[in-house]
């Protein structure tokens, strides 16, 4: 292909460097600001159906919640108590050898709280709800979506944000608030197991009395709300690259891949926006 | 059986006046312009057109779920579409059922066509069931109301998602296509429904219910009491009772009759 300016360039149709990463930089953020708005009128939408509708259809729309929050937070419970018993090893292991060198083993606690029930415990059980049902959401809805389902809840009167959304954004909220609170749980004890069983001199009463100086009130109230805010998130993200635009069959693993991109993205940037708030608190 | 107003003595079911309807999937192509039809009533009607002329669309589009790209549609003197909840009562007096039957998949039969009943009642399970027996029983589903969707053939995919139409026992029923795709005895089947339907079916508390169908075959429909209406290269053209057909000299009805009537023999 001959370029504009007489340079020959590999024949693939491209443009220009200067002007073709002008234009694509240009299309990512225009792509980026539709995305975040779409996302946003979404989550919307979704709040309002989910205030006026909250107590109509009760016999059909509860077992639906039921059944969600089932499957975000009962059905996963083995893996997270899994994950519970890697990450009490992982962080005590890592900190122990370093502590002990320092002399300063009685921060063990307060590294656990640090490590565990501010960060690593809230993401953790956040991106095992995405992965394990996230996903599965998005294929759902999209198919649901390409195959006409959407249309036929509407021909019937039914809002699909009120039958399909809703019931996902409460069971992954709550699930993701659940299994975050077993996941720091399961990660304690283990994290107690692995000191003592690389004979750290520390009882019990001491380990619980080093992580409830290193815990406040603000913690509880703060763990809630971003476990909460995590789950809102992930289900109006999948929700929204299933659900909200016109999807064909084939487009429905490329709208996974994304809805599972951005979710990861939205979690750790909410995750940035509570470190603010523990730094500055 | 209460006695029913003259049909002209009411307002139409359906006014369309300068209607564009636009594709579904690129919302920038026409797929048929400028339709003005009345709908009584009543009345039963049969739209028929070839593959590609846009049938499909022009249903979705009575059925409210596109929105016209020109004109004038009121539905039972509401202006359409109407997903407003206030409207919401309007909407329901109109029944869809799809080619496909477009049944949810997570769902097992029985509680597809439960579904609308216990959303806008607020109903459990067992209470829907004992009240949608009848209907089950007339569309002869019993034996698969805990199967899934899927493991059904498409004639009785359609069936079941005539059943979930028909489950609030709305006033409207438009059918995609009913008869595509059907075996002779499925084919007769949906011939005598749509007829009892038309006349006033117990289901319905004997009230004639307002039809409109899509077709791509008229031989089924030779010598019914229905109106018939063609939609060819991007016009809908309302063309009378079948008797009025034959001396129709409309082209487009000639190409559509050149294929589902090789000699004509049927008009004649």
């Amino acid at each position: 292909m001959q370029a504009a300016h007489g340079t020959t360039f590999d024949g693939t149709g491209a443009e220009p460097p200067p002007h073709g990463l002008a234009r694509l930089l240009g299309r990512n953020i225009f792509r980026f600001i539709f995305t975040i708005r779409g996302l946003g009128a979404f989550a919307l939408i979704t709040l309002g159906v989910m205030l006026a509708k909250w107590r109509s259809s009760g016999q059909l729309m509860r077992p639906a919640i039921r059944e969600q929050i089932k499957r975000s937070g009962l059905t996963l419970l083995p893996m997270i108590l899994f994950l519970s018993a890697a990450l009490g090893f992982l962080v005590i292991g890592q900190a122990v050898s370093w502590l002990t060198r320092l002399g300063a083993i009685n921060y063990l606690g307060s590294i656990m709280v640090l490590a565990v029930v501010r960060e690593l415990g809230p993401l953790l059980a956040a991106f095992l709800v995405l992965a394990r049902v996230g996903a599965a959401n998005v294929i759902e809805l999209g198919t649901a979506r390409a195959t006409g389902e959407v249309e036929a809840l509407e021909a019937l009167g039914i809002d699909p944000v009120h039958y399909l959304v809703a019931p996902r954004v409460v069971g992954m909220a709550v699930g993701v608030f659940a299994l975050t609170v077993y996941l720091i749980i399961g990660a304690l004890l283990s994290g107690y197991l692995w000191a003592f069983l690389q004979d750290v001199p520390l009882r019990p009463g001491a380990y619980l009395q080093q992580l409830a100086g290193a815990l406040s009130g603000l913690d509880f109230a703060l763990l809630g709300i971003k476990t909460l805010a995590f789950g809102f998130m992930v289900a109006i993200i999948t929700c929204y690259h299933g659900l909200a635009q016109p999807l064909r069959l084939e487009q429905v693993p490329r709208a996974t891949i994304q809805a599972v991109a951005q979710s990861v993205i939205a979690c750790v940037l909410i995750d940035t926006v509570f470190i603010i708030i523990y730094l500055t608190v | 059986m209460t006695p029913h107003p003259e049909p002209d003595s009411t307002p139409p079911v359906i006014l369309m006046r300068g209607v564009s309807v636009p594709s579904q999937r690129d919302s920038s192509l026409i797929v048929a312009e400028s339709i003005d039809w009345t709908v009584r009533q009543g009345e039963s009607w049969v739209v028929a057109g070839l593959q590609g002329s846009g049938k499909t669309d022009f249903l979705m589009m009575t059925a409210g779920l596109i929105q016209p790209c020109a004109g004038t549609y009121e539905f039972l003197g509401c202006r359409m579409p109407i997903f407003e909840a206030d409207r919401l009562q309007e909407r329901l007096r109109m029944g869809m059922v799809f080619e496909t039957g477009q049944l949810l998949h997570h769902l097992t039969v029985g509680e597809n066509i439960a579904l609308p009943l216990r959303y806008h009642h607020n109903l459990g399970p067992a209470e829907a069931a004992r009240q949608l027996a009848p209907l089950v029983e007339m569309l002869e589903l019993g034996p698969w109301l805990g199967s899934a969707p899927g493991t059904l053939g498409k004639g009785w995919q359609r069936r079941v998602g005539l059943a979930r139409a028909l489950a609030l026992r709305p006033e409207v029923l438009v059918l995609d296509n009913p008869l595509g795709g059907l075996d002779p005895t499925h084919s007769r089947w949906w011939l005598a429904l749509l007829a009892e339907l038309s006349r006033g079916h117990p289901w319905l508390d004997g009230r004639p219910m307002t039809l409109v169908f899509t077709v791509a075959d008229l031989r089924p429909w030779n010598g019914s009491g229905h109106h018939f209406a063609v939609l060819q290269g991007r016009r809908f053209i309302p063309l009378g009772s079948w008797a009025s057909l034959e001396g129709q000299d409309e082209p487009a009805l000639r190409e559509l009759l050149a294929t589902s009537h090789p000699a004509g023999k049927d008009l004649k």
